[in-house]
C-alpha cells in the first residue's frame, strides 16, 4: 500500500446556512481490548441521507447505535438540532434518552426481532410508539397506525397480523412504519435490506427512497452493501477499524475514491 | 435474681404469630407502600402455617395490623363461609384475640380474595387484598428487572397495547379481573383479581387498602382518597360487568355483582357475590334486626 | 462583468493504490466562462473532456487549482467547497446532463422529470404539468409518461433524462454528450431548449460527439491535448 497523497482540503460550508441536524464529535468506544470507534465525527444536514459503509467490525453499526443512544461512548459529543435539547445528548439521563429515542428518532434494524414485538399485531407495534408519545384515543391510534403502514407500503389487509407470520420484507415495512409513525427528525437504518431477497430488497429500498423524497427525511443508513448506499445516500462515510477513512459526495466516493481501502471496496463491487 | 425473673415466660408463639422483627419489617414496607401509592414494595415473605398461593401475603399484612380490639372479616370471592375464609379467620382470631365477624360494617380489618364488599368502607376500616400476581407488566414483559425499569419510567404503553389488540380482535376490551389501573397518576397496579365492578370502589375511597402477594413477596397500597383510574382509551369508556339489572334469586336484591348459577334447563340464576349482604337482606325481610350500610353502587350505578 | 466560472491551474490525476501508480488526466487548465456563454470542449478520445466536466461537477476531486464559481453571495471555490455546499449548488444552480439515465425502479417518467421542480418547492400538480410539457417537447409518447423508464429503450431513457436535467433553469450547465443516441426530433428539441437557456443567461460547457449539432450555439472552444490545454480558440 502506498501512502495516500492528501487531496485538497475541503473548506467549511459557506452556502449551506442551515445548521446541521446531527453533529457528532470525537466519539470513541472500547469494548475491553477491542476499539470499536476511534475519534469519529459526523455531520448530517436536514433532509440529507448519509450513508455509512464498511466491512463487519468497522464500527459502522456501533456508531448508528450511538446515534440511537443505545450505547454510550467513552468520550464524545452528540447533538441534534432540537431547541428543547441543546446539550450533549450523551449526558441525558436514561429516561430522557428513552423519550428522545421513542419520539424523535426512528430506527429500522436488520434483525426485526430487535425492533418489533413479534407476538403483537403489526398495527399494534406501530400504535405502541404513539402510545409512548401519549396518544390515548383508540380511533386515532388505529388511524395513525394505518397511515404509517400505508406510507411504508404495507398491505393494509394484513395490518393486524403478527410480524411472526409475515415475510422478511413485510417485517421491515412494519419496522419502518413504526419508525416513521411519530415523524421523527432523524431516521436510522441499520442494514435495512440485508438478508432480503434481491427483488424484495429493491422494493423496500424503493419505499425508503420514496418516503425520503416525499417527507424530506434526514436519514443515516448503514450498510456493507455499496449498491444500497449508492441508491440511498447523498453523502458517504467510509469506515474501517473504528475510523472514518474517507467521506464525500456519494458520486465522488463511487467514481473517484481516494483512499486505498475505499478503492478496494468500490472495485470489489463494480 | 434469676434468669426466670429477667425473661418472659415461654410462649408457643409471638403475639399475632409473626415475630416482632418480621412485623417490624412489614410495618416499614407498609408505610413505604402508603408513601408511594401503587408502587410495589419487596418484603421478606415469612413462613405462615398455610401454603403459598392461598393468601399468605394478605395474611402477613393482616397479622401485622391486628390487635386484641380488632374485629376481623375474611371473605373468599365474596363469601365468609368458604373453608379457606373460615380457616384464615379463625387462625387470625386465635393468634391475636381479635373478634370474628361476617358483617362488613362491624369489621375493622377485612382480608379478601377477589372481591371488595358492596357496602361502603369507612375511614376506620382497612381492606387487605390477597394478590396472586402483583406485576401488571408480566403479560407484556417477562423479565421482571426490565418491568421494574418500566415502572420507574412510567413506560406503560404496552398495557394500552394489550387493550388496543383486544378491541381490534374482539371489538371491545376483554380484560375482566385484575384490570390494570393507574394509582395517584403515577404507578400502574393490578388491583388483584377483583372484577371490573369493584375497581371504581378503590377510587378516592375513604378506607386504606393493602394488596399483598406472599409468594411474589411484594406489597403495595392504595391510601385513602387516592385516585385509582383504570387504563382506558379516551374514546372507549371503562365499563363494569353488566350486572346492574340482575336480581339475586335468594335475597331479591338487584344492582350488585352476582354469581351466575347455571340451571338444568340451560338458563341461569343469580345470587349475590357478597354473601353477607344477601344474608342481611334476607334477615331484614324476615323482620329480624340487621343493619345494611350504604353501598357503593346505587340502583346498579356507581355515583360519579 | 463578473464571470460565472473562473478555472485556474486545474489539475487532476487518479491515484490507483492497487496498481501503485498515478493516472494522469490533465494539468493547468485555465479558462473563464461568462453568463450566457457556450463553451465547447474538444480533443481526441480519452484526452479527459468528460473527466474535466466531472471534475467541475466535483464527481472527481481536483488535485490542484481553483474552480471559482460566482454566486449571488460571493465566489466559492468548487475545488475545495464543502460537500454540502456542492450538493446545494447541484440542487439549485449547477446541472449535469449525461447520456446515461440512472432510472430508479417504480418511479414513473413524469415523476422523475418533475423531481427537480418538487425539490425547488413547486406544488405537486404544477410540477407534474410542467414535467409532462417537457416530456412532450422531447417527444416521449404520452402513454409512456406514467410508465417506469427502467423498461425504456436507450433513446427514450435519454429523452426522460434530458427533460429532467433541463426542466429547471440553472446558472451553469455541464453537458456530457447529451445528443448521443437521440433521434432527430429530440435533438432538435434539445437544441431549442439549450438556445432558450443560453438566451436566458445560462452558462454552458459541453462535450459533443458531433459538435455540428450545436454549431449555432458555440461561442468558444477549448482544445484539450494529451498533456495540457491549449489557448482558447475563438470561433
Amino acid at each position: 500500500m502506498i501512502a495516500t497523497a492528501p487531496p485538497l482540503a475541503l473548506q467549511a460550508p459557506q452556502l449551506m446556512t442551515t445548521p446541521p441536524l446531527l453533529t457528532m464529535t470525537g466519539v470513541s468506544r472500547r469494548y475491553g481490548d477491542v476499539v470499536a470507534l476511534r475519534d469519529v465525527s459526523a455531520t448530517v444536514y436536514p433532509g440529507e441521507v448519509l450513508g455509512i459503509v464498511g466491512e463487519s467490525g468497522s464500527g459502522k453499526s456501533t456508531l448508528l447505535r450511538m446515534m440511537n443512544l443505545e450505547d454510550m461512548p467513552d468520550a464524545g459529543d452528540y447533538r441534534l438540532a432540537l431547541p428543547d435539547l441543546p446539550g450533549n445528548l450523551f449526558d441525558l439521563d436514561r429516561f430522557a434518552r428513552r423519550m428522545l429515542c421513542a419520539t424523535r428518532i426512528g430506527i429500522v434494524y436488520q434483525n426485526p426481532h430487535l425492533g418489533l414485538l413479534m407476538k403483537h399485531t403489526s398495527s399494534g407495534n406501530v400504535a405502541e410508539r404513539l402510545l409512548i408519545a401519549g396518544e390515548r384515543s383508540f380511533a386515532a391510534l388505529r388511524g395513525r397506525a394505518r397511515e404509517a403502514l400505508d406510507a411504508s407500503e404495507f398491505p393494509l389487509d394484513r395490518m393486524d397480523a403478527r410480524p411472526l407470520e409475515l415475510s422478511g420484507g413485510m417485517q421491515q415495512r412494519v419496522q419502518l412504519a413504526k419508525a416513521i409513525a411519530l415523524e421523527p427528525v432523524l431516521l436510522l437504518l441499520d442494514e435495512p435490506t440485508t438478508g432480503l431477497d434481491v427483488s424484495v430488497q429493491a422494493l423496500v429500498l424503493d419505499t425508503l427512497k420514496r418516503l425520503q423524497r416525499d417527507r424530506a427525511m434526514t436519514i443515516v443508513i448503514v450498510s456493507h452493501d455499496l449498491g444500497v448506499i449508492r441508491t440511498m445516500a447523498d453523502r458517504v462515510m467510509v469506515m474501517r477499524r473504528g475510523r472514518v477513512v474517507e467521506q464525500g459526495l456519494a458520486d465522488q466516493i463511487f467514481q473517484d475514491p481516494q483512499h486505498d481501502y475505499t478503492q478496494q471496496l468500490v472495485h470489489a463491487k463494480l | 435474681m434469676t434468669i426466670a425473673t429477667l425473661t418472659k415466660p415461654w410462649e408457643a408463639m409471638s403475639y399475632g404469630f409473626l415475630d416482632a422483627s418480621a412485623k417490624r419489617e412489614l410495618r416499614r414496607k407498609m408505610l413505604k407502600a402508603i408513601a408511594v401509592p401503587g408502587c410495589q414494595m419487596p418484603y421478606a415473605s415469612r413462613e405462615v402455617p398455610m401454603a403459598r398461593g392461598w393468601g399468605t401475603g394478605g395474611l402477613q399484612v393482616t397479622l401485622t395490623l391486628l390487635r386484641p380490639s380488632s374485629v376481623v372479616k375474611v371473605i373468599d370471592q365474596g363469601a365468609d363461609d368458604s373453608v379457606n375464609a373460615a380457616s384464615i379467620r379463625s387462625f387470625l382470631s386465635k393468634v391475636s384475640g381479635a373478634r370474628e365477624t361476617w358483617d362488613t360494617l362491624e369489621a375493622t380489618i377485612i382480608q379478601s380474595r377477589h372481591r371488595i364488599p358492596e357496602e361502603r368502607l369507612r375511614a376506620d376500616q382497612v381492606l387487605v387484598l390477597q394478590v396472586p400476581n402483583p406485576e401488571p407488566l408480566r403479560p407484556v414483559e417477562p423479565n421482571m428487572s426490565v418491568a421494574r425499569q418500566m415502572h420507574a419510567d412510567a413506560d406503560y404503553g404496552r398495557l394500552w397495547l394489550i387493550l388496543y389488540e383486544q378491541i381490534v380482535r374482539s371489538g371491545r376490551v376483554m380484560q375482566g379481573a385484575a384490570y390494570p389501573s393507574l394509582v395517584n397518576g403515577r404507578h400502574v397496579m393490578t388491583p388483584s383479581p377483583i372484577p371490573r365492578w369493584d375497581v371504581p370502589k378503590l377510587h378516592m375511597a375513604q378506607h386504606l387498602t393493602f394488596l399483598s402477594a406472599g409468594r411474589e413477596k411484594r406489597l403495595y397500597a392504595v391510601p385513602p382518597f387516592t385516585r385509582v383510574e383504570p387504563l382506558v382509551f379516551s374514546d372507549v369508556p371503562f365499563q363494569v360487568e353488566d350486572h346492574a339489572a340482575l336480581t339475586c334469586h335468594r335475597s331479591g336484591l338487584t344492582g350488585y355483582f352476582m354469581n351466575e348459577i347455571p340451571q338444568g334447563g340451560g338458563g341461569s340464576q343469580f345470587e349475590l357475590s357478597d354473601s353477607n349482604l344477601g344474608i342481611k337482606a334476607i334477615r331484614q325481610a324476615e323482620g329480624a334486626e340487621a343493619r345494611v350500610g350504604s353501598t357503593w353502587y346505587e340502583n346498579g350505578k356507581m355515583p360519579q | 462583468m463578473i464571470p460565472v466560472l473562473e478555472v485556474q491551474d486545474l489539475a487532476k490525476h487518479f491515484q490507483m493504490h492497487h496498481l501503485g501508480q498515478k493516472l494522469h488526466a490533465f494539468d493547468s487548465i485555465n479558462f473563464t466562462l461568462q453568463a450566457g456563454e457556450f463553451l465547447l470542449l474538444r480533443g481526441p478520445n480519452g484526452v479527459g473532456k468528460s473527466t474535466l466536466l466531472r471534475t467541475l461537477y466535483r464527481s472527481y476531486l481536483p488535485r490542484a487549482g481553483h474552480i471559482w464559481y460566482h454566486t449571488t453571495e460571493g465566489r466559492i471555490d468548487l475545488a475545495t467547497a464543502a460537500d454540502v455546499d456542492i450538493a446545494l449548488l447541484r440542487r439549485r444552480e449547477i446541472g449535469f446532463v449525461t447520456q446515461f439515465l440512472i432510472a430508479r425502479p417504480r418511479v414513473a417518467a413524469e415523476d422523475i422529470v418533475a423531481e427537480p421542480l418538487r425539490r425547488a418547492g413547486m406544488p405537486a400538480h404544477e410540477a407534474l404539468g410542467e414535467a409532462r410539457r417537457w416530456l412532450a417537447e422531447f417527444g416521449v409518447k404520452r402513454d409512456l409518461w406514467r410508465a417506469y423508464p427502467t423498461t425504456f429503450s436507450g433513446g427514450e431513457q435519454q429523452k426522460v433524462n434530458l427533460a429532467r436535467a433541463l426542466i429547471l433553469p440553472q446558472r451553469l450547465l455541464l453537458l456530457d454528450e447529451p445528443t448521443a443516441s437521440l433521434d432527430a426530433g429530440a435533438r432538435a428539441a434539445l437544441i431549442r431548449r439549450l438556445a432558450d437557456l443560453k438566451a436566458a443567461g445560462v452558462a454552458m460547457i459541453g462535450v459533443f460527439h458531433h459538435p455540428g449539432d450545436v454549431a449555432g450555439l458555440i461561442d468558444r472552444k477549448i482544445e484539450l491535448t494529451a498533456q495540457e490545454v491549449s489557448e482558447d480558440v475563438a470561433v
